[in-house]
């Protein structure tokens, strides 16, 4: 059984503003990933998410840490081994459109492959495997095949994208926010055919900041914050029984078409020059801001959290189900 | 009422040919109330919000009228239209928290912005600004600094700080919360709300396609598609009881917390919206309805087939009078 | 979610047998331009005039003629204080200075799209080295270093002016197609080659490089032209080539030999107003064509 291991993965980042210095913008990142398993990684910007997506595709290098597939240690791959690697491990990202090259054709995608992994395969089986391949994300090939990319929906760039990991041997699929561009009607075809792909074995880190949509399709669900772990366990664990506060109130401010937002406990804030009444249904509460580390910045607007190093420590509350402590 | 739009139609024009992006929508909005219009993309209604203050040069009204507090909008004219932005109606367009220029400092945009509307007391916008600053959860540091210096829903909300300033009739939001975080996407739906509440502004066109947000926060809900309006009623009718097949089938296609794929399987909604280069004609929704029948092929009206509640379906107008 | 109404229709599945979209498109906003089909067309009769001039010209260059008479049936543009028939110099001139300006601009074209593309894929010392050896290069000053090479030449061909000047002006290019690599490098579809094994190469060839081809074909452009002046003021200054007749060493000739004072109009004048409606042509087409390939700059 194949697996994804990853261990203590840190990335620092050498920052832009006038701070300086370097940003962690991940610390110390463990989990792993089962065939057939689809865990969610749920995160708001600045959490780090794509970036571990991107350590695991080798599109970055971790400053610390290892990432083992298989019992390997991805960094170390040669030219070869990294093709290898690609065969089973493959990634999808969030813009369909800028993942194609807009003077090609949208299938020029299928044909980059086709030069290293499928030299020896003749016109005929290579164009079995693609029908195949479309068939399998639901795609008619007389659709697509032959057009450019701004001639496809958003649905039908990403469900190709999608049938191009298919064409190898792929084992680990990265989705890396691939629904947030779609319509609401294309969306729910993209992650049933996730769940799908799933069921026949396919393990899938779905990485979003869309909560309903991660409960919907994964297994495990992992909370990261400021580059480590708030929260990690079983999905309906996380989601029935949150207990990392980040969590809780994550969950408080997903809006859901049938619940109002429940309100913070600030309630409704009095302006100062107001003569006191503050009108309205109440729904003037204060939320507190997430304000960019900006350690050494002149009169912050808000309490500016300086991100340590060392991650928080992970207990465990149930079994697989594991809490930071607060920081 | 304080907007009234009557049978606006916009269209753009192409190398190949007119595209009708909005075609014959009519609706009208009361004092202080934030309507919610929702579609997806390519249904035209960026389009309409942009043409409610004729920002864009490329698009043109080429029928109806669009009426706020019983005077007519010039539309078609981009001068006339000029002292009326942001004092009258103000729009934040998509992505408009990127468009911030990243050279000057807030408090310079402020002041820029209000010396090109002609307002001459800028200090006592100033101060008023600074006011505000503190509703949604800021100081009044943030006016000396740049915006690359501040997160996304700090610029998103300062864009909508400014362009409320003036305190306009009308406020179009044009997908405010769409690159938000889900707490940032929170604290912007309840900025609307408190600046409704407060009178910064008096009506809100909240322009996206995330109707859980309009849940939230919209009075009523507007769904567009295909360039026509094809239901619009009260948020609690549109959630719990919506008429149109095309809402329906987007309602049942939004995943909700705390239900997983092997408890409700989503469905979406097969095939693609028409081309309005040459729309079909009669009902455009059709081709993609499991309810479509013979009358469809002529197109229906939008009819308040209960009170309140707007539909243009024939399907929903003969269950209505049954 | 990000695609304007307008881009979505104008994106329509073509009719089945219909070329792609692309090509129509650039056709269609080539064939209208204004800008783009006068400059085009201007230059194109020139260099038409270039290629057929020598052979319709009665005469040649080293023929003795009257000296100094105006423009007559026998000599179109009349001849020189040395009895050389201006015509013929003319269109010879012209050919020379059009292989100037080609022979460099495929110069500097290459030497700096080869270093921008390396300096903008690698980065860190290699993208510093190549970074100091521009900086090098455009401080050297051309004009005394050709006084000194041309110094130790017996003589100076056009092919040598065309590789000088082409070894001096690539920077421009180089640090221009740097900044698009740089840019261009950090996008998803080149992501995507890396996820399908493909090599740097690879990549910077058929990924980057077709992505920067309407820069890179402006950029061509904009040489050619700036090559041409360039070639003449040296040609001008009495460093051009000395085996030939150029369109700057026609006007240094009519200067040495105080023409304007003779009211040799018939020699002062033509060289100049070719030599500015060969640039001009091109500068307009540049910016027809840049039009034609950025829509934004279509609106009016």
């Amino acid at each position: 059984m194949s697996e994804l291991k990853v261990h203590e993965v840190s990335k620092l980042f050498q920052a832009t503003t006038r701070a300086g210095g370097l940003t962690p913008a991940l610390r110390k990142v463990s989990f792993e990933l089962r065939q057939g398993e689809v865990i969610s990684l749920i995160g708001e910007s600045g959490s780090g998410k794509t970036t571990i997506g991107k350590v695991i595709l080798r599109l970055v290098r971790p400053s610390s840490g290892t990432v083992t597939y298989d019992g390997k240690d991805i960094t170390r791959y040669s030219a070869r081994g990294l093709r290898d690697y690609y065969r089973h491990v493959q990634g999808v990202f969030q813009d369909p459109f800028s993942s194609y090259n807009p003077i090609y054709h949208a299938d020029r995608v299928f044909d980059l492959l086709r030069d290293v992994y499928f030299a020896r395969l003749s016109d005929a089986a290579w164009n079995d495997k693609i029908d195949a391949a479309l068939h399998a994300v639901a795609l008619n090939p007389s659709d697509v095949l032959g057009k450019y990319p701004h001639e496809l929906s958003g649905g039908q760039q990403q469900r190709l994208l999608i049938a191009r990991a298919l064409l190898l041997d792929v084992r680990v699929l990265v989705a890396d926010e691939i629904i947030s561009m779609l319509d609401a009607s294309t969306r729910v075809d993209v992650l049933n055919l996730l769940v799908k792909l799933k069921q026949e074995g396919l393990a899938i880190l779905f990485i979003t900041h869309d909560l309903s949509l991660g409960n919907y399709v994964s297994d495990r669900t992992i909370i990261l914050r400021h580059g480590a772990i708030a929260e990690i366990g079983p999905t309906e664990m996380i989601f029935g029984n949150p207990q990392h506060d980040y969590t809780k109130m994550l969950l408080s401010a997903v809006p859901e078409l049938h619940k109002k937002w429940r309100h913070t406990a600030l309630g409704p804030v009095a302006l100062p020059g107001d003569d006191g009444a503050v009108s309205g249904n109440g729904s003037a509460a204060v939320i507190p801001v997430a304000v960019p580390s900006n350690p050494n910045g002149r009169g912050a607007t808000a309490p500016v959290p300086v991100i340590p190093l060392e991650p928080p420590v992970l207990h465990e509350f149930e079994p697989g189900h594991l809490v930071a402590e607060p920081e | 009422m304080s907007v009234t739009v009557a049978n606006l139609s916009v269209a753009y024009r192409s190398h190949r040919g007119d595209v009708t992006a909005v075609d014959g929508v009519s609706f009208s909005l009361a004092d202080g109330e934030i309507m919610g219009l929702a579609g997806e993309s390519g249904c035209g209604k960026s389009t309409l919000g942009n043409a409610l203050v004729c920002m864009d040069t490329r698009m043109k009204a080429t029928a109806g009228k669009v009426m706020l507090d019983g005077k007519e909008l010039p539309i078609e004219d981009g001068r006339a239209m000029r002292p009326l932005r942001m004092t009258e109606v103000s729009v934040v367009p998509q992505y408009a928290m990127n468009a911030l220029t990243p050279t000057r400092k807030i408090r310079r945009l402020v002041t820029d912005l209000l010396k090109s509307h002609g307002v001459r007391d800028r200090d006592r916008v100033l101060t008023e600004m600074k006011r505000r600053i503190a509703l949604i959860g800021l100081t009044g540091d943030v006016l000396g600094k740049y915006s690359f210096e501040l997160s996304g829903g700090m610029r998103q909300r300062i864009t909508i700080l400014m362009s409320t300033l003036l305190n306009p009739s009308l406020l179009i939001a044009d997908e405010v919360t769409s690159a938000l975080d889900v707490s940032t996407q929170r604290a912007v739906g309840e900025m609307l709300l408190e600046f409704r509440d407060r009178g910064y502004v008096r009506s809100v066109i909240a322009i996206t396609h995330d109707l859980s947000i309009l849940a939230q926060i919209a009075d009523s809900i507007a769904i567009m598609y295909a360039g026509r309006l094809v239901e619009k009623a009260p948020t609690p009718s549109i959630v719990n009881d919506a008429l149109h097949p095309y809402t329906q089938a987007l309602i049942a296609s939004l995943p909700e917390v705390g239900v997983r794929h092997d408890q409700a399987t989503l469905t979406g909604i097969p095939g693609r919206p028409p081309s309005l280069l040459r729309p079909p004609a009669g009902c455009r929704f059709r081709d993609r309805c499991p309810f479509a029948f013979d009358k469809c092929a002529e197109n229906p009206p939008l009819q308040e087939v209960r009170p309140g509640h707007h539909v243009a379906c024939w399907k929903a107008a003969q269950e209505a009078s049954e | 979610m990000s695609q304007t109404v307008l881009e979505e229709h104008a994106s329509s599945p073509a009719a089945p047998g219909a070329r792609p979209v692309r090509g129509n498109d650039f056709l269609y906003y080539g064939l209208r331009n204004k800008k783009l089909l006068f400059g085009l067309g201007l230059e194109l009769l020139l260099i038409l005039l270039a290629i057929i001039g020598p052979l319709i010209s009665p005469h040649n260059t080293t023929d003795f003629y009257k000296l100094a008479s105006p423009p007559s049936a026998q000599n179109w543009l009349g001849t020189d204080s040395f009895g050389h028939d201006i015509f013929a110099q003319l269109v010879v001139g012209l050919r020379e200075s059009y292989l100037v300006g080609a022979l460099s601009a495929i110069c500097a074209a290459i030497a700096g799209m080869v270093l921008g593309f390396i300096a903008g894929w690698r980065g860190g010392v290699l993208d510093e080295a190549l970074q100091f050896l521009t900086n090098v290069v455009v401080m050297i000053p051309a004009l005394v270093l050709l006084v000194v090479i041309g110094s130790y030449l017996n003589t100076r061909s056009v092919m040598f002016e065309g590789v000088f000047i082409g070894l001096t002006t690539w920077p421009w290019v180089a640090r221009a197609v740097r900044a698009q690599t740089f840019s261009l490098r950090s996008r998803e579809f080149v992501d995507l080659a890396k996820l399908s094994g493909k090599r740097a190469t690879s990549i910077v060839v058929k990924e980057i490089a077709p992505n920067m081809a309407s820069y890179l074909f402006l950029a061509i452009i904009l040489l050619f032209g700036s090559s041409m002046l360039l070639a003449s003021s040296y040609d001008f200054l009495g460093l051009g080539p000395s085996n030939t007749v150029s369109l700057g060493i026609m006007m240094q000739q009519a200067t040495l030999n105080s023409a304007l004072f003779y009211h040799m109009w018939w020699w002062v004048f033509p060289p100049g107003m070719v030599l500015t409606a060969m640039v001009a042509a091109l500068l307009v087409a540049n910016v027809g064509l840049d039009e034609v390939f950025n829509p934004k700059l279509r609106e009016r």
